[in-house]
């Protein structure tokens, strides 16, 4: 019987030491961003003085727009997510109820395009867009249209996949119903499957959102004057050699551009794993 | 039949977009003609047909739904991998970013003053409201030249002008332009410098200095017959080697132009010892970052999983939520926040270590300990999604599995070892693998902890001694400071390609992804 507790209670000691872990630079950041003195020299964990003088700062520092780096963030994944939703389930319809020449090998395609990481090709796309912009001023390098053409480029290949697996197993007597009802093939898309696959769509968008929301190297390469940046391009330019004097600041502004996301991320998580594993993990 | 979708009418909205599309497609193909870019022309007119053939032919349905999002992957994704494989093949970069056509034509724009040069003293007139000027221009055997409009005539052969002169000869006016004093002279100087008369097609008039213009000369010639450059001064010619064009003596001229080089890039990778030994370097690390990065990542995750896999555990649902914390915050965020962590003088961590009166780490200033440090930062952000496809693998395992083996008298380990441990490779061995692939191209961790450093001394081409492939790639397109060489860059790009399709063989091996496509039948 001892035994057993003495069990019971190494398992939640190790689980602690990796919830330290875990937690560990999330307490520090919040220690910093509380302490007004914005450096990193003498750090407390618990600081003198704790204030919030540092997230006022940030709203106040012209050459360094926080706000609008997070609400550029935001305004990007918002419209990449949506379109990807759209673009997707469009994509996948097809895919999942007909049967037409060139399916398997389409399908087979797609699979063999999302293999790549689309930022591989970084180089490649930055020239690209060089050319571009003399034709089409609006998605010239450093125009948020850029960043979301390219956003929605990589995003179709594995969602196209993640949906029309969803699809397959919504029922056809539905459709079939509505056809015979007289509604066009789009309308039973439209009317019946979407409404029915309203959870893997609300998970895509969120998936979406927040992997744009996170996308750092791409966007460095596109964008390059700040009022453009988005959270990800800013806070690297606004840190990167300045960590004795911003620290601070800067450990404000990851909380508060990283409390919505970590948020959207417990919500959905259960969804967010189903969705990552991609179905790897047979039951 | 259900799959069938002949018969359906076209939407008046389909015929909207369709004239919409059109129209915007003929102004693009004027631009382009302009441009005379004919290969994106082709592009473009390739594009807009099948278009209007998939949205009007019964035959293309299933396609109008595909379209609009595989248009986008075919340009984003499909089209830069192609792109990049013909960079890789060219000396696309800082000194030859212009074409062919276009240093043939800068060129030709270059002159020179031949070595008797040919000088015009000059007068300036200016129209009453000081918008245009005539020049009068007198050479040296006393013949006159008017100059108007950057043309240039003999004074003899233009009754048109009317001229104006004093009692001593000298030209006051000219159609009614007075002259400039020299005082007006210095104050129209920078527009008058601008101002250059052709004399004929290969010589053009220039102001010399606030007396004289001189007649220059085109440098050099381009003879399309022969693909070569003729420099007028010397004589001397210059054919086109290795995107310059260059002498018999080896001289080159400026500025380079971007051409097809073949295999060059390849070859420098592996046998050029200033850039195969740092890229060898690199290629390692990438490998041991990656595989450190699966294995660490694995164990804790197996080890957490296991301790959380019990429904009988206090917390288990904040222990979970707590844990997985890492995953849920945005990777730049937490990255850049460790970087802080991780700083020499003033982090918390050498202060931590100080306190614990340990010799404190170059965490970033030292090859071996940014190395540890980045692995430390890579399992913080990659453990929690071992953990939880491991919890979700656990539940799956067959209970009746254990109580046989427990009836055998198996201790806790034999039961991991034989039983858990096997089956879990098994389930998750896929997604190890495609892990594998995610760190072997995790910018972010490299790129955002530390740039790459410490650098490499002595390299030849840009390189740190923690980067890997993918950071690179991005030194070597756009870090600047030793200029951009988007062709070795893309051959790197290249070569990850290849090592990402290999691991992807081996994980389809395990999948049967392939399968799955042939199952759609």
């Amino acid at each position: 019987m001892i035994n057993y507790r003495l069990k019971r209670g190494l398992k939640h000691i190790v689980i602690w030491v990796f919830i330290m872990f875990a937690i560990f630079p999330i307490i520090w950041a919040l220690s910093a961003a509380l302490n007004p003195s914005n450096t990193l020299m003498g750090q407390r964990l618990i600081p003198e003085n704790a204030s919030l003088k540092n997230f006022v700062a940030l709203f106040n520092n012209k050459q360094h727009p926080f706000p609008i780096w997070i609400w550029n963030s935001v305004k990007i994944s918002l419209i990449v997510s949506l379109i990807t939703v759209i673009l997707t389930s469009l994509a996948a319809y097809p895919f999942s109820r007909f049967r037409f020449k060139g399916r398997r090998q389409g399908l087979f395609i797609i699979l063999l395009v999302q293999i790549f990481p689309q930022m591989l090709a970084m180089v490649a796309i930055y020239l690209l867009f060089l050319n571009i912009q003399n034709y089409i001023p609006i998605l010239s390098i450093n125009t948020h249209m850029a960043v979301i053409v390219i956003y929605l480029g990589g995003a179709v290949g594995i969602n196209t996949w993640l949906l029309k697996g969803y699809f397959d197993t919504i029922s056809r007597s539905l459709e079939e119903a509505a056809q015979i009802d007289g509604a066009t093939r789009f309308q039973a898309y439209y009317k019946i499957i979407l409404p029915l696959a309203k959870p893997i769509l609300a998970a895509l968008f969120v998936i979406q959102f927040i992997n744009t929301y996170n996308e750092y190297v791409l966007a460095s390469i596109m964008l390059n004057s700040s009022d453009k940046f988005t959270l990800a391009v800013g806070l690297q330019m606004f840190i990167s050699e300045n960590y004795g004097q911003r620290w601070g600041v800067f450990s404000a502004a990851a909380l508060l551009g990283a409390i919505p996301i970590t948020v959207l991320f417990l919500v959905v998580q259960d969804y967010l794993v189903t969705g990552l594993t991609g179905g790897a993990v047979k039951e | 039949m259900l799959s069938s979708w002949q018969g359906r009418s076209k939407h008046p909205w389909t015929i909207l977009f369709l004239c919409l599309f059109d129209a915007l497609t003929l102004w693009g193909a004027i631009l382009l003609l302009n441009d005379r870019n004919y290969l994106y022309l082709f592009f473009l007119l390739i594009t807009a047909i099948s278009i209007n053939y998939i949205y009007l032919s019964e035959k293309c349905y299933p396609l109008r739904y595909i379209l609009p999002g595989t248009f986008f992957m075919f340009l984003l994704v499909v089209y830069p991998i192609f792109y990049n494989i013909y960079i890789s093949f060219t000396n696309y970069g800082t000194g030859h970013i212009l074409s062919k056509e276009q240093v043939i034509q800068k060129l030709e724009e270059r002159y020179y003053i031949p070595s008797k040069p040919e000088e015009y003293y000059f007068t300036v007139f200016k129209s009453p409201d000081g918008s245009k000027f005539i020049l009068a221009l007198e050479d040296d055997k006393g013949q006159l030249y008017l100059g108007e409009n950057g043309e240039i005539i003999l004074r003899s052969n233009s009754p048109e002008y009317f001229i104006k002169r004093n009692h001593e000869g000298t030209i006051n006016s000219i159609n009614g332009y007075e002259k400039l004093t020299k005082k007006e002279l210095f104050k129209y100087l920078s527009i008058l410098q601008g101002i250059e008369f052709i004399k004929n097609q290969d010589s053009v008039i220039r102001m010399k200095d606030t007396s004289t213009y001189v007649l220059c000369r085109k440098q050099y010639q381009y003879l399309p017959q022969n693909d070569k450059i003729i420099d007028n001064k010397n004589n001397k010619e210059y054919r086109p080697v290795d995107g310059f064009f260059t002498s018999s003596e080896g001289e080159k001229l400026l500025p380079g132009y971007k051409t097809y080089i073949g295999w060059q890039n390849y070859f420098k990778l592996i046998t050029d010892r200033s850039i195969a030994t740092p890229f060898l370097q690199v290629f390692t690390w990438t490998f041991q970052f990656a595989f450190l990065s699966v294995l660490g990542t694995f164990l804790i995750g197996v080890l957490l999983a296991i301790l959380l896999n019990d429904n009988k555990l206090l917390f288990k649902r904040l222990y979970r939520t707590l844990l997985i914390l890492p995953y849920a915050i945005p990777g730049f965020i937490s990255i850049l926040i460790w970087r802080g962590l991780f700083n020499e003088e003033f982090g918390v961590i050498n202060n931590i270590l100080k306190a614990l009166s340990i010799s404190p780490f170059s965490w970033l200033t030292d090859a071996t300990c940014t190395k540890l440090a980045l692995v430390l930062v890579n399992l913080w952000l990659g453990y929690p999604y071992m953990m939880l496809i491991i919890l979700g693998s656990l539940q799956s395992i067959n209970k009746t599995l254990y109580e046989a083996a427990a009836i055998d008298g198996a201790s806790g380990w034999q039961k991991f070892s034989h039983i858990t441990l096997p089956l879990l490779l098994v389930s998750v061995g896929p997604l190890l693998i495609s892990s594998f692939a995610y760190n072997f191209n995790n910018y972010s961790v490299i790129y955002l902890f530390n740039k790459g450093r410490p650098p490499m001394i002595g390299a030849d081409t840009p390189a740190g001694k923690t980067d890997i492939l993918i950071t690179y790639t991005y030194r070597l397109a756009f870090e600047t400071g030793q200029g951009a060489d988007f062709g070795l860059a893309s051959t790197v790009t290249i070569l990850i390609f290849i090592i990402t399709a290999i691991i992807t063989q081996v994980n389809f091996g395990f999948t049967g992804a392939l399968e799955d496509v042939k199952g759609n039948d």
